[in-house]
């Protein structure tokens, strides 16, 4: 995967596949701390004990149709080779949170990537899901919640509906500056 | 979060507009958003197919995505489901073929048959 963002679409499929009816998405970018941290957090069916012992090998997934799963294992490989680190945590039941952190200035660190359209197609393409877009730079807070925008939407009016669509994506396009795609 | 007011504009101006999408006249893409998937270019298929259906303004089409669809040698892939028609199976997709399919057979009906999987595997046997 050649970009954070990438890697994030990617897990964020594990969340919507374990039925998760709100995923959480953060971004962290710490200059003086030289981290980009990326914590994606779901309420889904979570897991066993035993499966989150072994799934972050690529020798593990819960498809039927073959038996690799590189998602996972390639999202912790990518955190590591920038001298970062990995951490999943699941409950079966409760959810799933998996978190990783990259050293910031390193040359093994991907660019972060088109994160606000990640996040666009999230929502968009899931409109029975709530997610909760949350993006820190050196301190300063921003974030989208679609619980929110649901409630001044009303029951009537989908998240997918064409304008909606397009005012997501520009306030996404606050919420993580384009300047920050190649960071 | 800005413009709140500007949300509830377009609350307002949809609200009993959008029952046209609860029927099943509904057209639909679906693009497969598996790792392999992903690595291989879906996730601008996608984001061409979300901006380029906002832009036009088509509420009856629904784009949403899906885990892997199987044949990953021909990944991105994007499956185009019209009321009353069989499926059509896009392979090898990108951001500017996702416009094209959007224009010529979502908004015109009309299949692009050198995207198609059937096509595709005739000329690549």
């Amino acid at each position: 995967m050649k970009e954070i963002a990438l890697h994030i679409m990617d897990i964020v499929q594990n969340s919507i596949t374990a039925n998760a009816t709100l995923i959480e998405i953060s971004l962290e970018i710490e200059s003086r701390e030289d981290t980009v941290s990326v914590t994606v957090k779901d309420n889904g069916k979570g897991m066993s004990r035993e499966m989150l012992m072994h799934v972050t090998s690529p020798f593990v997934t819960t498809r039927t149709t073959r038996k690799v799963g590189l998602g996972i294992s390639l999202f912790k490989a990518g955190a590591e080779n920038s001298g970062g680190s990995f951490t999943i945590d699941s409950e079966e039941g409760k959810g799933t949170e998996l978190s990783a952190v990259y050293v910031l200035d390193n040359i093994d660190r991907p660019p972060i990537g088109d994160f606000a359209g990640t996040a666009h197609s999230l929502i968009v393409c899931n409109p029975a899901i709530d997610f909760v877009i949350r993006v820190v730079i050196d301190g300063r807070e921003d974030a989208l919640d679609t619980r929110e925008v649901r409630k001044v939407l009303g029951q009537d009016v989908p998240l997918d509906l064409p304008d909606v669509s397009a005012w997501l994506k520009e306030n996404l396009d606050e919420v993580f500056p384009s300047e920050y795609v190649m960071f | 979060m800005k413009s709140l007011q500007e949300l509830e504009a377009i609350r307002n101006r949809m609200q009993g507009k959008v029952d046209i999408r609860k029927n099943d006249a509904e057209k639909r893409v679906v693009v497969g958003m598996a790792t392999c998937g992903i690595a291989a270019g879906a996730r601008p298929v996608l984001q061409a197919f979300v901006d380029e259906v906002a832009t036009r303004g088509l509420s009856d089409v629904v784009v949403s995505q899906t885990g892997c669809i199987g044949v990953c040698r021909l990944e991105p892939i994007a499956e185009v489901f019209m009321p009353g028609q069989e499926k059509v199976t896009y392979v090898k997709m990108d951001a500017e073929k996702a416009k094209r399919v959007v224009a010529e057979h979502l908004v015109n009906g009309n299949i692009v048959t050198e995207y198609t999987i059937g096509y595709y595997e005739k000329n690549n046997a």
